[in-house]
């Protein structure tokens, strides 16, 4: 059986990884190649390396860093952040990632999920959406949760599915940083819409709310989470163990 | 040496990387001189079935694999490289594999019953067939260990061959080997410690 997945996504600017607490005030934790190479033997399923920067000063990833990582750690590595064309697939797949998520290059150009699944496969392109409730509506944020597009999220994730996404990173500006649990308000209307992977992101405090989200969702394949492991509040092995003992299917 | 063979498929990064972790040497080529002299061969791959028998095959690598295999050197197919060891493969249409392994590829979905989402994707436990002494590409880990999935089609009708399987809603033929080839669907490189370990068994082969 497919085991669920636990995520530790390391946000990275200025070669550092970072959290903001919905998305501002933002603190550094630790030398990314540090922690990916420390998550990845504490048993992290996966890894989300994001340049946080990347969308609104169009800095390139630190590709260098990236190798590094990938040179270091043997687990499926996503990369996103200033994923604007082709080209920018292939410069961090050649680095080591396996999947590669697009934000707001994609609703920039729509156009960048087929012409990169077409590509390189469904399988290696994420779409990662910040959405927020806005006038009784899931919608669409980009630039890093600063920017409302008006997009319906649940409209916006149906066509980027039927484009060649081959997995959605659910990010809820709302419960983002505040640790009171997923979204899983959000997080059911997607996974009734879709039939590839979805991972939940935003709002994870303990690991009781691992259990909710596994146990309320079963159509939830991965929850992703920042802080709570950098800053120790979570550890992932203890974490695991604790799913699994609770009948959720783990890789120990 | 082992040679990683590169006939313009794929990204060997990760494959290269998990190598030199367990201190093994390899060197990434298309060259017949260098597969010839390598001790030991991987077949890399990603994509379509098709695609990557005539890239295989417009290299002049096909034959020389056969023949290299024949002899008895330790061969690895991984994912898409697993797939071509067969003796064919029906990703959009028929394409001849390399007929190292007997069987198929065929589509996942012919298998899983619906509602399973396809590709399997994501880390399942390996199965060993019973009454089967376990493959010694195995050695170092243990039945129900994890590896890293990403695939739409399977090795089929390959029955003896099987040294492991993973439950999908199916029993999907995880790897396979026959005298010195051995093919894995899934990922040794994207597998964590697990994976190195498998890797680390077929460089002892």
């Amino acid at each position: 059986m497919i085991t669920k997945r636990i995520i530790p996504c390391l946000d990275v600017k200025d070669g550092r990884v970072v959290k903001g607490v919905n998305f501002l005030g933002l603190a550094d934790v630790s030398s990314p190649v540090k922690l990916a190479k420390f998550y990845s033997d504490c048993g992290a399923d996966e890894l989300v390396f994001y340049d946080i920067t990347a969308s609104s000063e169009g800095r390139a990833l630190f590709t260098d860093i990236l190798t590094e990582v990938a040179s270091t750690i043997f687990i499926p590595l996503t990369v996103g952040g200033g994923i604007n064309t082709v080209d920018d697939f292939d410069r961090v797949l050649k680095c080591g990632a396996d999947k590669v998520s697009v934000n707001s290059g994609a609703l920039r150009d729509p156009s960048l999920i087929s012409a990169a699944a077409k590509k390189y496969g469904d399988q290696c392109v994420v779409l990662s959406v910040d959405a927020k409730r806005v006038d009784g509506q899931f919608r669409v944020f980009a630039k890093g949760g600063r920017e409302d597009t008006g997009l319906d999220a649940i409209e916006w994730i149906k066509s980027g599915v039927a484009n060649g996404a081959g997995e959605i990173v659910l990010n809820s500006i709302d419960t983002d940083g505040v640790k009171n649990g997923f979204d899983l308000e959000m997080l059911q209307a997607v996974c009734g819409m879709v039939d590839v992977p979805v991972i939940a992101s935003g709002g994870a405090g303990c690991a009781e709310h691992f259990k909710t989200l596994f146990h309320s969702l079963p159509k939830v394949d991965a929850g992703l989470a920042a802080s709570i492991f950098h800053f120790g509040e979570v550890a992932i092995p203890d974490l695991k163990r604790e799913l699994a003992s609770d009948g959720i299917i783990m890789r120990l | 040496m082992i040679a990683i063979i590169d006939y313009g498929v794929g990204n060997l990064f990760s494959l290269k990387s998990s190598f030199a972790a367990i201190g093994a040497e390899t060197v990434v080529t298309g060259e017949p001189e260098a597969i010839r002299s390598a001790e030991k061969l991987i077949l890399p791959g990603v994509g379509a079935f098709g695609d990557a028998a005539d890239l295989l095959r417009r290299n002049s690598l096909d034959k020389l694999v056969c023949e290299e295999a024949g002899r008895g050197k330790p061969l690895l197919g991984i994912c898409l490289g697993m797939q071509l060891l067969f003796d064919y493969g029906l990703e959009y249409g028929r394409h001849e594999g390399l007929g190292l392994i007997s069987g198929s590829v065929r589509p996942v979905a012919d298998y899983i019953p619906s509602g399973c989402k396809i590709p399997h994707i994501g880390w399942n436990g390996l199965r060993f067939p019973a009454g089967k002494p376990v493959s010694p590409l195995f050695r170092y880990i243990r039945e129900g260990d994890c590896v890293y999935f990403v695939h739409s089609f399977c090795g089929a009708e390959c029955g003896d061959s099987v040294i492991a399987t993973a439950e999908y809603g199916a029993e999907l033929t995880a790897a396979v080997a026959q005298n010195s080839v051995y093919g894995v669907q899934f990922h040794p490189e994207k597998s964590g410690e697990v994976g190195l370990n498998i890797l680390r068994a077929f460089c002892e082969l």
